[in-house]
């Protein structure tokens, strides 16, 4: 607005999305409603090595970077290679990283649901189909090329999220495919989300109501069609 | 023998326990509602408003359920403290117990048709507006009988028919929710009032600019306003009752509860690094509710130091029996993951985390 004079050099950092038990004010994923904004950035760490590296270049960049972190990763530990712990350790923005190489599927996720993707991933491995898992890292810029070329490869793609399904990240992705890569595709995309609904209080219902491995472990064997069988609707 | 506070339905198994027991029937002081006169323990602070009297008119009988009614909170909320421990709660769990006082003597004051709304700490304020134990601990526990069918928590305790608005999470958000509530009030003109509570804490957040001065009841000098010592009962009935009227004449007071929570601000909080154990154990001794209300019951011989004692026992009883049936209350069908999200589902679909999984048309 000010034709760049004023630039606002911002980080705003935070934890975002489920805890445990903490209903239904406390739970929510806000990925998506930032990232819909044009002039924000919007990074999403799921290692400690995104965690340093974004971190660094958030505050570095000249933009305002809105940093959504997860409660329960602070206490989830990670191997470091020296390089991340070199004090000049930098990650660019607007990069995906490809956790798992694989041919078969492409598997989408930030944050907690990365490591969800790379436990489904070992498991769809057991049964032959080789999942390749992307950390999205940036959702906002969202690597899109990074996406389109895993996908122009496997031909299949599930995004996981933790947040609600409707105008999520994983809608824009599903876009973003169709419009670049739709010859590419021999499944229709597969978008696990959380539930949704307001998030519950109870265990039970609060497990329903989060992506659990096994959805997308079933959302990736239904895009190789292999038969899975159809649970009755509720 | 009559019980004359509505608040003592809490504790119905006392009743047996007076009828078999003879020799205090005969004195029948707790059934009196005979006036007493109490002095609260310090007079009001008044900011551009004259100050209610410190005498406040009360009887035996309020006496002993002010009594009663304070001694099952503190049991509840101690039990709870436990049940976090044992991870039969999870998330947040803040505790209300030390501040009794507020609860009981505001309850004392006005009506079901009132509202009250409140933040997160909102245990015994439910209890209060006519919840019933085992609601408070199923709904901690995530069960089907807890008031918001489990699907709550903590922080998401409601009774609308008891004029109870909550139970919310984000600091500071009840206050423009309590004005809505007032403005509501005031235009169907039905001569009832909402009290709008917050901590301290919620001051600093983005409805409420700041504290421009820590002296809250003064707040920046845009309404009047009444210090209260809030771990006196009475003061506190005093206090509400004033500002009901005060509020129904000339618009919005601000109330200023000195009162004093023993655990820390929530689970997770220890409460000792920005306070003394000293400090918390002197509010203990000194300014105590329950003790408060104990003295005067002693020194007007409405009970003795033994009743007084099976009372606390009956209550803690009661709170045990509560969690006991808590305990039993299933988890929530999982059907009830789509309840209650629209007033009206349209047939509008919902999914759960796989949608070609789980769906399910809103009813």
């Amino acid at each position: 607005m000010s034709a760049g004079q004023i630039s606002v050099p911002i980080v705003f950092r935070g934890p975002n999305g489920a805890a445990a038990g903490v209903g239904a004010q406390h739970s929510q994923c806000y990925a998506a409603w930032f990232a819909a904004c044009p002039g924000l950035k919007v990074l999403t760490p799921y290692s400690s090595e995104d965690a340093r590296g974004l971190l660094k270049a958030a505050i570095r960049d000249p933009d305002p970077v809105v940093f959504l972190e997860n409660e329960l990763l602070y206490g989830e530990s990670f191997p470091v290679s020296a390089e991340v712990l070199d004090s000049s350790f930098c990650l660019p923005i607007g990069k995906a990283k490809i956790e798992r190489e694989g041919k078969d599927v492409t598997i989408t996720a930030y944050s907690k649901m990365v490591g969800y993707a790379l436990k489904a991933a070992d498991i769809l491995a057991k049964e032959g189909i080789s999942a390749e898992v992307i950390n999205l890292r940036s959702i906002r810029p969202l690597d899109r090329s990074t996406i389109n070329a895993s996908v122009r490869k496997t031909n299949r793609l599930v995004t996981v999220e933790e947040s609600f399904p409707q105008h999520g990240v994983g809608a824009e992705i599903c876009t973003s495919v169709v419009e670049e890569s739709f010859g590419y595709l021999d499944a229709p995309v597969e978008r696990i989300a959380g539930a949704d609904v307001p998030m519950p209080y109870a265990a039970n219902l609060e497990r329903m109501a989060v992506p659990q491995v096994e959805d997308i472990v079933r959302a990736a064997k239904r895009t190789c069609h292999r038969s899975v069988p159809l649970a009755a609707t509720a | 023998m009559a019980l004359s506070r509505s608040g003592s339905k809490l504790l119905k198994p006392i009743s047996p326990f007076f009828s078999s027991a003879p020799s205090i029937l005969t004195r029948s002081i707790s059934s009196s509602n005979d006036s007493i006169t109490v002095e609260t323990s310090i007079p009001f602070t008044a900011h551009n408003c004259e100050p209610p009297s410190r005498s406040v008119t009360t009887s035996a009988a309020e006496l002993l359920s002010f009594f009663r009614d304070m001694a099952l909170m503190r049991r509840m909320e101690i039990a709870a403290d436990s049940l976090y421990k044992a991870k039969l709660i999870r998330g947040f769990c803040h505790l209300y117990d030390g501040q009794e006082a507020v609860a009981v003597g505001m309850e004392a004051a006005i009506t079901r048709k009132d509202c009250i709304i409140t933040a997160y700490r909102d245990h015994c304020t439910f209890l209060s507006r006519g919840g019933t134990l085992i609601e408070v601990f199923a709904e901690l526990m995530g069960r089907r009988a807890g008031m918001s069918n489990g699907k709550g928590g903590s922080m998401h305790f409601y009774r609308k028919q008891g004029g109870f608005y909550g139970g919310h999470g984000i600091v500071g958000a009840q206050v423009p929710l309590g004005c809505g509530l007032a403005f509501a009030q005031k235009y169907s003109k039905d001569e009832n009032v909402t009290f709008a509570m917050y901590g301290d804490d919620g001051m600093g957040t983005a409805e409420w600019r700041a504290a421009k001065s820590p002296a809250y009841y003064k707040r920046g000098d845009y309404v009047p306003g009444l210090k209260v010592d809030g771990m006196d009962a009475f003061a506190v009935k005093q206090a509400c009752k004033f500002a009901k009227e005060h509020a129904l004449k000339n618009g919005p007071i601000i109330l200023e509860m000195d009162t004093y929570r023993y655990h820390g601000h929530s689970m997770s909080d220890p409460g000792s690094t920005y306070r003394t154990r000293d400090e918390i154990s002197g509010v203990r001794q000194e300014r105590d509710p329950i003790e408060r209300i104990r003295k005067l019951l002693l020194s007007h011989e409405i009970s003795t130091e033994a009743e007084l004692k099976d009372i606390e026992k009956a209550a803690r009883k009661e709170v045990d029996n509560a969690i006991a049936k808590a305990k039993e209350s299933e988890m929530p069908d999982p059907s009830e993951l789509f309840t209650n999200v629209y007033v009206k589902g349209f047939g509008v679909e919902a999914y759960g985390a796989d949608r070609k999984e789980l769906r399910a048309t809103l009813p």
